[in-house]
């Protein structure tokens, strides 16, 4: 299991909080050769990641290998206030995880 | 105690199971398995199918891309996708020239703004699409983004 892959930064605003996050993955699409041997680099890429707060599901983001290495999300949503804990959690290509509680300032 | 753990979650499950066909629990965003064919479609129209079922799309002024016009590194582009339409379901983005279109796709809970702001791959020149599903119809806009290096391969 990976671990300190997510980087997350929350804040509340009124009502709307704002999380933007940063998962460290590679991201690959096994499309790519490697230069030194000209073999393929096997495909290993995030496909869903999980935002949950008070247990309820705020985020399902299912991705694909299109999306960048070390992914970026960001995203808003309401009922939340400063001090509450998000659960983050991704699954990766190969069976791999990891989670991360975030505190929303 | 791998036994009792496994004893305890099944009867949990079936707890839960229970309670959800007498509608006990409150409805919650289902998650959904990692839709394979939908990434692995070779076009929008048939990703589009793959993922929501049809692929009836309607152009909409209410949905809002932004993105560079011009992307000098494709494998590091920036989209943010905002929509007025309510009830919004989910976003999906996808690339049109990508040989798989879409890249992700974000399912959204009721609390859950329609914007999304992420960072996606463009192996060449071509139009992002976003679609977003609201009350059961699907709405789709487009913007152009060149790309002078591409994103896959390089």
């Amino acid at each position: 299991m990976a671990t300190n892959t997510i980087r997350p930064r929350a804040y509340a605003d009124g009502d709307m909080t704002t999380l933007k996050m940063l998962i460290d993955h590679p991201m690959e699409t096994g499309l790519r050769k490697d230069k030194k041997t000209g073999s393929k680099i096997p495909a290993h890429y995030i496909e869903t990641v999980t935002v949950e707060h008070n247990g309820k599901v705020v985020l399902d983001a299912l991705l694909g290998p299109a999306v960048s290495k070390n992914p970026f999300i960001q995203c808003k949503f309401k009922g939340a206030k400063s001090g509450d804990a998000l659960k983050i959690s991704w699954k990766d290509s190969k069976g791999d995880t990891d989670t991360k509680e975030a505190k929303i300032s | 105690m791998k036994r009792r753990t496994l004893l305890k979650s099944s009867l949990t499950a079936g707890v839960a199971g229970v309670a959800a066909a007498a509608g006990l629990l409150t409805p919650q965003m289902v998650l959904a398995a990692w839709p394979k064919g939908a990434f692995e479609s070779k076009g929008v129209d048939s990703a589009v199918k793959s993922l929501m079922g049809s692929n009836a799309l309607t152009a909409s002024g209410d949905i809002s891309i932004k993105a560079p016009p011009i992307a000098e590194n494709g494998a590091v582009v920036n989209i943010a996708v905002s929509t007025k339409l309510k009830n919004v379901d989910s976003i999906s983005i996808l690339v049109e020239k990508n040989a798989t279109p879409l890249t992700s796709s974000f399912n959204l809970a009721p609390v859950t703004e329609a914007f999304i702001k992420t960072r996606v791959k463009v192996a060449k020149t071509s139009s992002v699409i976003a679609v977003v599903k609201s009350g059961g119809k699907l709405y789709s806009a487009g913007r152009e983004v060149k790309v002078t290096i591409g994103g896959c391969g390089g």
